[in-house]
């Protein structure tokens, strides 16, 4: 980032002293890894790169903490490896554009776009793709303006905000309303683009919402379709998962099921996924929320003092009490 | 005659990269940071026009420099400077305040001198720049 020749200011000339020592703050900044070229025959080891121990730890929690998605998880190492190749390259000096990783995650509700999206960030920020590892999330609210005009200023301050960092725009579909010829949100679509082009901005998009609600918004731009190189679709998870996603919840915030309290919730899932509006793993989380709910109202009538084995328990009690039991066997 | 105004004007002036450092520096001091430009140079003028709102909530410059690089297209003979509020209670005031851009030829002041009653002295200075109306100092401003 030192100071390029023929680019002193802003228009002061002072005899002598054209060339002022670069910043001490730019310089701590800069990679010490990019400052020296490796020579034509040397060898790099991958694993040598401190980034890339740090990705693996990223990648490491991603499968540790996320069940299932398998698809999403290889795609996400597929990017990380990119990308690291990326930096070895450079350090041969070998020249190449920056790959361009704006993304779609499209999926179902409840199926861990928005941790997925959290991760990458802490990926790309570790392989110093962006600068920050930061997600700012906006839905269209954030980003159509009420009246003309007011547009452009609001997106503009959104990218602004997510600037060195993920921009997550949530229920990206919603800004394309074919309907309606005079909606704004056509206008921050066109914003976004010319953002998305440019190169200086170290901003990641990533768009987000239902599958095939994606798909019409994607078919209706094509011109956003072939700046988001990298679709990744989330499948819906199966009943094993569920319970395997419940049993992590449950530990992580220090409760159990008993015996039957596992076979309880395992029935409940079953006929929660026939009935609409079922959102995956947030589904799970409000039923386990519920349980909570009803276990401790069930302590506190108990009226007798509690041991920590009453307060960490779930029982099927505190399961079979959820409204789905109420309607007919499905 | 180059204006010397606000922090930083002593030194060479500061490159795109020096400014977003500095802006960064204010951002990470939880600082709001503005941009206001004027063609009226005299010292005492502090009532600046402000180019769009102060920017809050913001963890980068980037977006503080698109909007610099905005009004320096819109006003390319003015001057146009930075300035980073520090809201905590007991300051409350400008923190930091630093010009980004100034017009290519600044013409300097006229220094007039009045006489007051015995003989005491008054000074003024006027920009030269200010016997054109407003939007047409600067050559093309």
């Amino acid at each position: 980032m030192s100071q390029p020749a023929g680019q002193s200011g802003f228009g002061f000339y002072r005899p002598g002293a054209e060339e002022p020592a670069p910043p001490p703050a730019a310089a701590a900044e800069s990679d010490p890894a990019e400052e020296e070229l490796l020579a034509e025959d040397a060898e790099l080891d991958l694993s040598g790169d401190e980034s890339a121990a740090r990705v693996e730890q990223v990648l490491a929690s991603l499968d540790a903490e996320l069940v299932g998605l398998a698809p999403v998880k290889r795609r996400v190492r597929e990017i990380a490896s990119l990308l690291l190749v990326d930096r070895a390259r450079r350090r041969f000096g070998l020249e190449s554009s920056r790959p361009t990783l704006h993304m779609s995650f499209t999926g179902g509700p409840g199926t861990g776009k928005t941790t997925v999206a959290l991760r990458m960030a802490e990926i790309l920020h570790a392989l110093g793709y962006i600068r920050a590892p930061r997600v700012h999330t906006v839905t269209r609210d954030d980003l159509v303006g009420q009246f003309i005009g007011h547009t452009a200023p609001k997106t503009k301050e959104a990218i602004a905000r997510a600037a060195g960092g993920v921009l997550f725009i949530d229920e990206a579909y919603y800004l394309f309303r074919p309907e309606n010829e005079r909606d704004y949100g056509q206008e921050v679509i066109e914003i976004l683009l010319t953002e998305m082009e440019s190169e200086r901005g170290n901003l990641v998009v990533i768009f987000a919402g239902y599958e095939d609600r994606m798909a019409t918004f994607f078919s209706a731009n094509p011109g956003l379709s072939s700046r988001v190189p990298h679709h990744i679709s989330f499948d819906d998870y199966t009943h094993d998962e569920l319970m395997q996603i419940a049993d992590l919840m449950v530990v992580g915030e220090n409760f159990r099921f008993d015996e039957s309290a596992r076979a309880a919730f395992s029935e409940y899932l079953t006929r929660r996924m026939a009935r609409p509006r079922f959102s995956n793993a947030r589904s799970v989380r409000n039923a386990i929320e519920r349980s909570r709910l009803r276990q401790a109202r069930r302590l506190v009538e108990l009226d007798r003092p509690l041991t920590r084995d009453d307060l960490v328990t779930l029982t099927a009690d505190d399961i079979y009490g959820s409204s789905v039991f109420d309607g007919p066997d499905s | 005659m180059k204006l010397r105004h606000g922090a930083f004007s002593y030194l060479p002036d500061l490159t795109d990269e020096e400014i977003a450092d500095q802006v960064r520096y204010a951002l990470r001091n939880g600082w709001p940071v503005s941009i206001e430009y004027t063609d009226d140079p005299h010292p005492r003028n502090i009532y600046w026009e402000l180019w769009g709102l102060p920017m809050f909530d913001l963890d980068e410059p980037d977006g503080v420099m698109a909007q610099i690089n905005e009004c320096r297209t819109t006003f390319p003979n003015h001057y146009v400077r930075v300035l980073a509020y520090d809201a905590r209670l007991g300051r409350q005031t400008t923190a930091l305040s630093f010009l980004v851009q100034r017009p290519a030829e600044e013409p300097g002041f006229l220094l007039t001198r009045i006489e007051g009653e015995n003989r005491t002295q008054r000074y003024a200075v006027q920009s030269y720049a200010t016997t054109q109306p407003t939007g047409s100092r600067y050559a093309g401003g």
